[in-house]
């Protein structure tokens, strides 16, 4: 079976001397087709480096990083880029909706980006925001949305077409407990289609939504939970 | 006493034999919160005493007797919902202990066991969450309010954690001291441990 992702051995190292910054130390993460990782940390612990790296937006200083099967460093610029659209969906703790465009249309614009026909993309975009329950919102422009409104746009537009690994850096930031429960809800939905997802977030109660929680802490994974445990194990557990 | 007020509240829809009572609890908790029968029926003793709940057959076995809630035990009802719980947390919770009394060993020691606890606790909110996932948002209200509440509760517990850890990375390098026994006036200027 070929890993969604893989990262082996991936260092990243910023500036040098007294100013170096270790932001992620050999770092090691395997993520299978239909699984939802969680990568949970405090701040400053390298997580959005981490993910950076797994999308192919930053370059290790050693180590592998692999979606897919294709090693990102052996690409050329040009067939990361393509490889990035095709196969790779963010959802950025900034999330930028382009100002002058309806939500439908920022949601499809990375389908028309990669060649698919204006009808089509837009059919889909239609599709993924109506997943999220943001069907009604369709023809609304940005700054006629609310924040969270906006953040799950942004999520409809990362989940869109057949992209399989899910990058998500605390993808719930600006919405209360039960809107930001739904876009967990679509994550999991996504890799239960097949596609596969990386979550980094300083929350456990986000990161508990993954099917695995990795630990990280100044730039080192130092813990990860264990495979799910059986539910009569888990009444056993609960304290009154 | 809240087992007793939510007898009432299900006592509220009519009256109920203490094993169809006991039936009715866990099920609106989803059997995360099981009672044994024995327990129903101290409970519905002392309801009873209180004169919250009626026996309509006084004389019968406990098994046989139909309990129904009285004006009292409505009032009594309505006021438990207008009131504020005000449920304090547990104060001694064993892992509270745990941590404390591990300070005092290297900390390599007390790193270890926050790590082990923290682990515990994700995977315990990643069962409930599942079962939170089984549910539809638009699903058993009461389901959900206690499935999130756990959620909650042990979402504290990582954070308290979390905090611990941050704590003895700011008290650098060198092992915890053990500190000499003060008088007992002094142990009340310290910060109280967040729950
Ligand atoms: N471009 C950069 N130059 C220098 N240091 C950086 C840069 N990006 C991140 N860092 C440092 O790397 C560490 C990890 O950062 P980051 O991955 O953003 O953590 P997190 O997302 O967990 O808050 C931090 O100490 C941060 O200051
Ligand atoms: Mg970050």
């Amino acid at each position: 079976m070929t890993l969604t992702l893989e990262l082996r051995g991936v260092t990243r190292v910023h500036g040098s001397g007294h100013t170096q910054v270790d932001a992620l130390v050999n770092a090691n993460l395997s993520v299978e087709p239909g699984a939802l990782v969680a990568v949970m940390g405090p701040s400053g612990s390298g997580k959005t480096t981490l993910l950076s790296l797994a999308g192919g937006l930053e370059k290790p200083t050693s180590g592998e990083v692999i979606v897919d099967g294709t090693q990102l460093g052996q690409l050329s610029v040009g067939h990361l880029a393509a490889l990035r659209r095709r196969s790779i969906g963010y959802v950025f703790q900034q999330f930028n909706l382009i100002e002058g465009l309806t939500a439908v249309e920022n949601v499809s614009i990375p389908l028309e980006l990669d060649g698919v026909n204006r009808r089509d993309a837009s059919v889909a975009a239609m599709a993924s925001l109506e997943l999220l329950g943001l069907g009604s919102l369709a023809k609304r422009f940005p700054d006629e949305l609310s924040g969270g409104e906006q953040q799950r746009v942004a999520i409809a537009r990362a989940v869109v077409g057949e992209r399989t690994l899910l990058l998500a850096d605390e993808p719930t930031g600006a919405l209360d407990t039960v809107t930001g429960e739904s876009v967990l809800r679509l994550m999991r939905d996504h890799c239960e289609r097949g596609g596969a997802g990386v979550l980094v977030t300083h929350d456990a109660r986000l990161a508990a939504w993954a099917d695995q929680v990795v630990f990280l802490r100044d730039g080192r994974i130092v813990d990860q939970t264990e495979s799910p445990k059986g539910p009569e194990e888990l009444l056993d557990r609960v304290v009154m | 006493m809240s087992v007793g007020m939510s007898l009432l509240a299900i006592l509220e829809d009519g009256p109920s034999y203490g094993l169809q009572l006991k039936n009715d609890f866990e099920q609106r908790t989803g059997g995360i919160w099981p009672l044994n029968v024995g327990q129903v029926y101290t409970t519905l003793q002392r309801l009873q005493r209180d004169g919250l709940v009626e026996a309509e057959s006084s004389n019968a076995a406990e098994s046989q007797k139909i309990y129904g809630i009285t004006d009292q035990g409505r009032q009594r009802l309505s006021d438990w919902f207008r009131e504020p719980a005000a449920d304090g947390p547990p104060a001694r919770e064993g892992l509270v202990l745990k941590l404390v009394m591990v300070t005092r060993r290297n900390r390599d020691d007390a790193v270890g066991v926050i790590q082990t606890e923290r682990r515990g606790a994700v995977q315990l909110l990643q069962e409930y969450t599942r079962l939170k996932r089984e549910t539809p948002s638009d699903g058993d209200l009461g389901w959900l309010f206690l499935l999130d509440s756990l959620i909650f509760t042990t979402e504290a517990r990582v954070r308290w954690l979390d905090s611990c850890e941050s704590r003895i990375a700011a008290s650098g390098d060198t092992a915890p001291q053990r500190r000499p026994v003060e008088p007992a006036t002094h142990a009340f200027e310290h910060e109280e441990v967040p729950s």
